[in-house]
């Protein structure tokens, strides 16, 4: 099969999307007789097409493609087995791999991707842990402060996460607020950075109001007199609530979950902040395997690996929530 | 009235993704009529209205006003106005500035607006509401102000979608009365949409009663009720007995279990035939003298009249009487020829009876 | 009782959250270098930071990237949602979905896969570019924001005005923008705001030659944290907040309208 050449591919689409969208604009104009309001989008849809659509498929393009633009499944031999490539050189350079050491299945990538996942949900799961009590507490109808209180817990989920991630350092560091304190105190140094808890951390108080906020909406929504009538029936405080306030929360739950999840798994520069680059997650690996080590066709296979997990596990939760009522950011 | 016709449909036909909405619709409509598009939802008589507003375009077929093809044209460019469900009121416009939206594009100048609108104000009873906010208004309130909008431009049609339909009873009742009243003030045409049939009744010159896209029958609301062209229309126009029967001879019906004499005639021998019998056309007699006699079952009163169910020939009859016979008595029923109306059993394509005066 | 432990629990998980911020605000105004002792109040980091040529550059580029973007996706979305409005109902779906696309997918594969665009269509990465890629992310959150505005309408308003004689365009300018002008400013808000906070996506689609505010935090971090980002924080902090509050008032204060 000849190398396929991008280029003038991307010529010939071009040329055929552009002779669509106008036919498809004549036939719009033709039928609404005269620009209807629907046409209104079309700068926008171009928007999408070149600044969405078609990076996506850069994507797919440069995963499914070696170097040299052929067509092939490597990349994601490559991430199966990170070994491989130099394996093959040393093939190559009539080296035998097992006798130089290089024999066993490279599990960099795969490690970090199980890697990433488990701390992503130990980070879900203790967002739930936290954040759900909280949110119940504020959503309370005689919480008179609840709105306001709602607020502030919304107002560190805006802010840059960089700098959020800077505020941990200053207190985590050696030299640190904290240590200078335990210092004082005779107690000695103690190595709190560089390390999976301080990550776990950093992730938690990145993520924690993205669980508050959606099961606050679920709960603040709820109809006080459900719980009321549930006390009515004979349910005791604890049984109206697992019976009737949480089932209904479920919503919230779900959408909750959602948004702590998928940030986490793709968590970025937190682990190498916090965790000193021996706690490496998948965010920063494709970012690595990008930009040091200057591979696309890698990269762009362990994107779209992420992606499918994205979107798997929004398909997933999609299933528990159909109309993703738990509330969104705005 | 004025003979003229106004406004023709030749052929309207409306096709949304694959379905026909509206088949054919061969329909005028006269200088300062009051014609009524009446049927259940989704009978076309919405689409109908549209098509004339110019808010959708035909699949095929054309729509003439006033001799000139206008089919193609937006509606900015036709003379017509449109009151709309809901009323559509401007919400960040007050009661003035929305009456004066049509004359502010129409480049009028600043008193002559100010002059139109007060008049329109005070047509509708809307005098010192000029400046409230529309959304501070009662329905009844907002509805004025969207038939002020519409008739300060002086349309020659006014089109009406369900204007009424959001009202309570007794507001209704009062502006079925002022629009009639207001439609003959003013002198312009109304094309009005509804589902209710007593709404349709009380106001119009001229009823077109749809179903499924199809035109069923046009007539004055007399006609049509005496006159109901099928069953379909006999059954949504008023109360009704409808039997199946058959037709023996002219001016002869045979149904449940006996001959009846009737007015009819024209319908081919032993052709199967619907047979309308308004509730209050059946008379309660003496069990000696009825041409069917039966049981009844159950007696409503509802105020001028008692609404009986009798079983007789096996058919349950709705009777309206002023006189009451007792549930599970035997009674006579009787009916003379002049109310007996025999029509033919409906099918899809029916040919429209007109009769307007 | 429990309801002091229920307000004592709500105390400390506040604490958690604000905590690392204050410490950063405070040690912004000490006068010593190193983090863990007080030498006084001083602003010397603050007008450090103002005679910094590289920050003054990317305080610059962040804030008109911010306005430039704001304002353009401001102007695509509310069109964009006018006219996913006025679709019928297959269409409609299909362009919420590629709405929903860029909002759902995570910001470092948005990021690489409009670096992959540049790079591909030979595009230098710098200013242009990152400009590009902040309406991307920020046009579906206007959509997001005029659309339920649209749903609130009458349907039957533009109409309306087109029956009274207003010809489409006349019939946006004076009924359609007008209705929907909350859902406007509160998009061009949020755009605004996410458009300063950026990181992950302005990183990937600029050069290191053009940095905004995110980025140059990022690079100054690797080589340790200097006092003058926690000055530096300290300002993008309370811009934020001041920012937040205002979107927060206005939807406050629409929804108190109704």
């Amino acid at each position: 099969m000849s190398s396929l050449n991008m280029p003038q591919w991307g010529v010939w689409l071009f040329a055929l999307g552009l002779g669509g969208a106008i036919i498809f604009l004549g036939m719009s104009i033709r039928r609404h007789h005269g620009v209807h309001r629907s046409l209104f989008s079309w700068p926008y849809s171009l928007w999408i097409a070149v600044f969405t659509v078609v990076p996506l498929f850069l994507v797919a393009f440069y995963a499914f493609t070696d170097k040299a633009g052929q067509l092939t499944l490597e990349n994601f031999a490559n991430f199966w087995d990170s070994n491989r490539e130099m394996k093959q050189q040393l093939i190559a350079m009539g080296y035998d791999p097992i006798v130089m050491g290089m024999g066993e299945r490279g599990t960099v990538n795969v490690d970090t991707l199980v890697y990433s996942l488990w701390m992503a949900l130990m980070c879900t799961g203790i967002c739930f842990v936290i954040g759900y009590p909280a949110a119940l507490f504020i959503s309370e109808r005689e919480f008179k402060l609840g709105p306001t209180l709602i607020v502030l817990f919304i107002i560190p989920m805006w802010m840059n996460f960089l700098l959020r991630t800077v505020a941990w350092m200053t207190l985590l560091e050696d030299n640190g607020l904290i240590n200078t304190l335990l210092q004082r105190m005779g107690l000695g140094r103690v190595r709190l950075m560089y390390n999976s808890q301080a990550v776990l951390l950093g992730m938690v108080y990145n993520y924690l109001p993205f669980m508050v906020f959606p099961v606050y909406n679920a709960l603040s929504r709820q109809d006080y007199k459900l719980s009321e009538a549930a006390m009515d029936l004979g349910a005791d405080k604890w049984r109206t609530f697992s019976r009737v306030t949480f089932p209904l929360s479920l919503p919230g739950i779900v959408s909750g979950i959602t948004m702590v999840f998928m940030p986490s798994v793709t968590t970025f520069f937190i682990p190498r902040a916090l965790g000193g680059g021996n706690t490496e997650m998948f965010g920063d690996l494709i970012e690595r395997t990008f930009l040091t080590a200057d591979n696309w066709n890698v990269g762009s296979a362990l994107s779209l690996i992420m992606m499918l997990l994205i979107l798997l596990s929004m398909g997933l939760l999609r299933k528990v929530d159909p109309e993703g009522e738990g509330g969104s950011l705005l | 009235m004025d003979q003229t016709r106004l406004i023709t449909l030749e052929n309207v036909s409306k096709e949304y993704d694959g379905t026909f909405v509206l088949n054919d619709i061969d329909l005028y409509i006269r200088k300062n009529e009051f014609l009524t598009l009446l049927g259940p939802s989704g009978c076309g008589k919405t689409t109908t209205l549209r098509i004339i507003g110019g808010f959708e375009y035909p699949t095929t077929g054309k729509v003439i006003f006033d001799g000139k093809d206008i089919t193609n044209d937006p509606p900015y460019k036709r003379r017509v106005n449109t009151v709309f469900q809901k009323y559509a009121l401007f919400p960040h416009l007050n009661v003035f500035e929305n009456i004066a939206f049509g004359l502010k594009i129409a480049k009028k100048s600043k008193e002559a607006i100010a002059a139109k609108v007060d008049k329109t104000l005070e047509l509708l009873n809307l005098r010192g509401f000029d400046k409230r906010a529309v959304d501070s208004l009662s329905g009844g309130q907002q509805q004025r102000v969207a038939i002020a909008r519409a008739v300060v431009n002086e349309p020659e049609v006014l089109l009406l979608d369900e204007p009424l339909a959001a009202l309570d009873l007794k507001l209704r009742k009062d502006m079925q009365l002022e629009l009639k009243r207001m439609q003959q003030a003013l002198g312009i045409t109304f094309i009005f949409v509804t589902h209710d049939q007593e709404e349709a009744l009380t106001m119009s010159d001229t009823v077109v009663v749809m179903k499924s896209g199809y035109i069923q029958q046009i007539g004055t609301p007399k006609h049509i009720y005496d006159e109901p062209q099928n069953a379909y229309v006999a059954n949504f126009i008023g109360e009704s007995n409808i039997i199946r029967g058959v037709m023996v001879k002219d001016e002869l019906v045979h149904f449940c279990g006996a001959d009846f004499n009737c007015v009819d005639f024209g319908f081919k021998k032993n052709e199967a035939v619907d047979v309308l019998i308004r509730p209050e056309d059946v008379y309660i007699v003496g069990t000696d003298i009825g041409q069917l006699i039966g049981t009844v079952r159950s007696v409503l009163f509802k105020g001028v009249h008692y609404e009986m169910i009798i079983q007789a020939g096996g058919f349950d009859w709705k009777v309206h009487s002023t006189t009451m016979a007792p549930v599970g008595s035997r009674a006579g029923l009787s009916v003379v020829p002049f109310n007996i109306h025999v029509m033919h059993v409906e099918d899809e394509t029916v040919i429209t009876q007109e009769d307007r005066t | 009782m429990i309801k002091f432990l229920k307000r004592f629990y709500l105390v400390i998980v506040l604490l958690f959250l604000y905590l690392p911020i204050a410490v950063l605000i405070i040690q912004s105004f000490n006068a010593g270098v190193s983090r863990a002792k007080w030498e006084g109040f001083s602003l010397k980091w603050y007008q450090e930071l103002l005679q910094s040529p590289t920050i003054m550059e990317a305080l610059y580029v962040t804030f008109t990237i911010a306005i430039i973007a704001s304002i353009a996706s401001t102007i695509l979305g509310t069109l964009a949602a006018i006219g996913i409005h006025a679709m019928s109902r297959r269409p409609q779906a299909a362009m919420m979905t590629m709405t929903n696309i860029p909002m759902t997918m995570p910001d470092i594969v948005t990021g690489i896969s409009l670096m992959l665009l540049f790079i591909f269509t030979r595009v230098e990465r710098g200013y242009f570019t990152m400009l590009l890629a902040h309406i991307t992310f920020d046009t579906p959150y206007v959509i997001l924001s005029v659309l339920p505005k649209l749903r609130e309408m009458n349907r039957h308003s533009y109409e309306a005005a087109l029956d009274l004689g207003a010809t489409p365009g006349y019939a946006l300018r004076r009924v359609i923008l007008p209705s929907v002008r909350p859902g406007i400013i509160t998009g061009a808000l949020l755009a605004f705001t996410l458009s300063l906070d950026d990181f992950t996506i302005s990183y990937f689609t600029t050069s290191p030659l053009v940095q905004n505010l995110s980025t140059l935090i990022y690079s100054e971090t690797r080589k340790g944290v200097k006092p003058t980002m926690n000055a530096l924080s300290a300002l993008m902090f309370v811009a934020l907040l001041i920012l937040l509050l205002a979107v927060n008032y206005r939807s406050t204060k629409t929804s108190e309208a109704k």
